[in-house]
């Protein structure tokens, strides 16, 4: 496989879920491609950002529905994939990291054990190898104690341990993509910072494709390096994040907008007024941020 | 100072020091602070998680009843003021506006509650009166919370603190589970009904743009202390005195992978 070629192709990509009155449209129709970067997506609850993430990792589950033109991971088929190649492939090559690492890890287990397990179940490696290498994985996230992290039960750390700890279990495997999903929205924003020095390093050190949701702009701006903002489903801009303050699209220019500033005080924060014609209206794309 | 000199206190601490079990177990989340809250102003809160900041709140609220020090409100001692003038003087916000509500009553019975409590009649006029205030029409009056927006949620919730018509609103991160576009409508909204009703708000918040936008003057905490005081205008132009608030700042401008390695911890 050349290096050129996309870690991950999304084409055509729609979840639906039957309601009351019909099938609810979750994600309609969005594609992109990943190369080894940081791709932020950015919308509101309900975007179907966090949808998204879910249905690249398989994991929407009937009734809802998920269907693709096109998904594919490093080359390889994710439509033509058995369930259970699939399996194999999520928590190996395909990882994401959720919001809470309090609902995240398993509350009665120790932190390490959980990380050597997940080593376990797709490599075959003895229990004091797994353990090893789950010690240099809570290395790897800055633990600075990772022996007394090892032992310690999901209670015993704090938000920002805790957070590191589920990512050092995603790490474990040496994961090609890692899909986050507002990983450090509950941290305070010191340790936020420290969590995203750490995700910057494996994308830039291990070649690592990593996909960034979030609600936070100013965040995603500074973080990434492309993003894709979507809007009911769908993807209504991509731009270059050096670029987001230059978006065209009048809903991420209203998000924007919005957003009340350290620097000064508007007499008034202006509100986003929606316009239908963002339901249907074309993708905006931003010169060089289409690859 | 924005709002020094002319108005008086409207709150003021003195030692507050809020201490949370006992013996050995004793953790101090407020270590002795003191802090004046001019009348008519909007006073920020600022911190990170285990700060003390919430914990302030609940203490000036009545929520939580285990702290010493000298507190006075509006020129009384805490202590000293009987539980209904306390709830006609200051109310909270919190926020989870899907938790602060009750998930089996309509919007009206939410609203209609502090009216009986206190035994306030005109209710029905009241409510619509109170709903309108915070932008909402009375098709929402007997509705469920399940049934509305988290914004249109918080606006409830804002209307339950406005309806005994307090002088003081705590406002615990009240957009902080909200999207930027109705944060951006509650903030206008609070910001609007402070100016009309000549209110006070304590607002307790980890987003330094929020404060700029809403405050006069702010603390920053930081386990249990204030590292710093100042006026919104010193935080707008960024200057800062304590090295604590400087990365603060820094932070909540958005990643910068060279200050996320000098990140540090302060004791």
């Amino acid at each position: 496989m050349a290096d050129t070629q996309p870690l991950l192709e999304v084409e055509d990509l729609s979840v639906r879920y039957p309601g009351h009155k019909g099938w609810v449209e979750a994600v309609r129709g969005v594609s992109f491609t990943l190369g080894r970067e940081k791709l932020g997506i950015v919308g509101e609850s309900g975007s179907g950002k966090s949808t998204t993430g879910r249905a690249i990792m398989g994991l929407i589950r009937p009734p809802g529905e998920v269907t693709a033109r096109r998904l594919v991971f490093d080359g390889r088929d994710l439509n033509a994939m058995s369930e259970r190649q699939k399996r194999s492939l999520r928590g190996d090559q395909l990882t994401m990291v959720m919001q809470d690492p309090k609902f995240s890890l398993n509350p009665v287990m120790r932190v390490g054990e959980q990380i050597a397990e997940a080593f376990r179940i797709h490599h075959a490696a003895a229990r004091g190898a797994a353990r090893r290498r789950a010690i240099e994985m809570l290395e790897a996230v800055r633990i600075r104690d990772p022996e007394r992290v090892y032992r310690a039960y999901p209670h015993e750390l704090s938000g920002g341990m805790g957070q590191r700890a589920m990512i050092a279990m995603m790490l474990v495997s040496n994961p090609r993509l890692m899909i986050a999903d507002e990983p450090t929205s509950a941290l305070d924003v010191t340790v936020q910072m420290q969590v995203l020095g750490i995700l910057d390093d494996l994308v830039s050190e291990r070649g690592m494709g990593l996909i960034f949701i979030s609600h936070d702009l100013n965040l995603v701006a500074s973080f990434c390096d492309r993003i894709l903002i979507m809007y009911a489903g769908r993807v209504v801009e991509i731009c270059r994040a050096a670029r987001l303050h230059e978006a065209r699209h009048p809903y991420t220019r209203g998000l924007l907008d919005a957003l009340p500033r350290v620097e000064a005080r508007q007499e008034r924060l202006p509100t986003l007024t929606r316009d239908p014609a963002w339901l249907t209206g074309a993708t905006i794309v931003d010169e060089g941020a289409e690859a | 100072m924005t709002a020094g000199g002319a108005a008086p206190p409207i709150i003021s601490a003195r030692g507050l020091t809020i201490t949370f079990g006992h013996g050995a177990d004793a953790v101090q989340a407020v270590r002795g602070i003191d802090f004046a809250v001019p009348a008519g102003s909007c006073f920020g809160i600022v911190g990170e998680s285990g700060s003390g900041k919430s914990t302030i709140l609940r203490a000036l609220s009545g929520l939580n009843r285990e702290w010493t020090g000298e507190v006075t409100i509006d020129g009384h001692d805490r202590s000293h003021i009987g539980r209904r003038a306390f709830y006609r003087l200051l109310q909270m916000v919190f926020q989870d506006p899907y938790g602060s509500l009750h998930p089996k009553r309509t919007i009206d019975s939410t609203l209609a509650e502090p009216l009986l409590i206190h035994g306030i009649g005109d209710r029905a006029e009241r409510i619509e009166k109170a709903l309108r205030e915070v932008g909402l029409d009375s098709s929402f009056r007997f509705r469920y919370p399940h049934q509305i927006s988290g914004g249109q949620r918080q606006r409830v919730a804002i209307a339950r603190a406005l309806i005994l018509e307090p002088k003081i609103l705590l406002l615990d991160e009240p957009t902080s589970s909200l999207d930027v576009s109705v944060q951006a409508e509650i903030l206008n909204l609070l910001d609007a009904l402070r100016r009309a009703r000549d209110l006070t708000y304590v607002l307790v918040t980890h987003n330094l743009a929020v404060v700029s936008q809403m405050c006069d003057q702010l603390i920053v905490m930081n386990r249990g202390r204030i590292v710093e005081e100042m006026a919104v205008d010193a935080l707008m132009a960024g200057r800062t005195s304590h090295p604590y608030t400087t990365q603060l700042l820094q932070a909540s401008r958005g990643y910068d992978r060279q200050a996320a390695r000098e990140l540090k911890t302060f004791d």
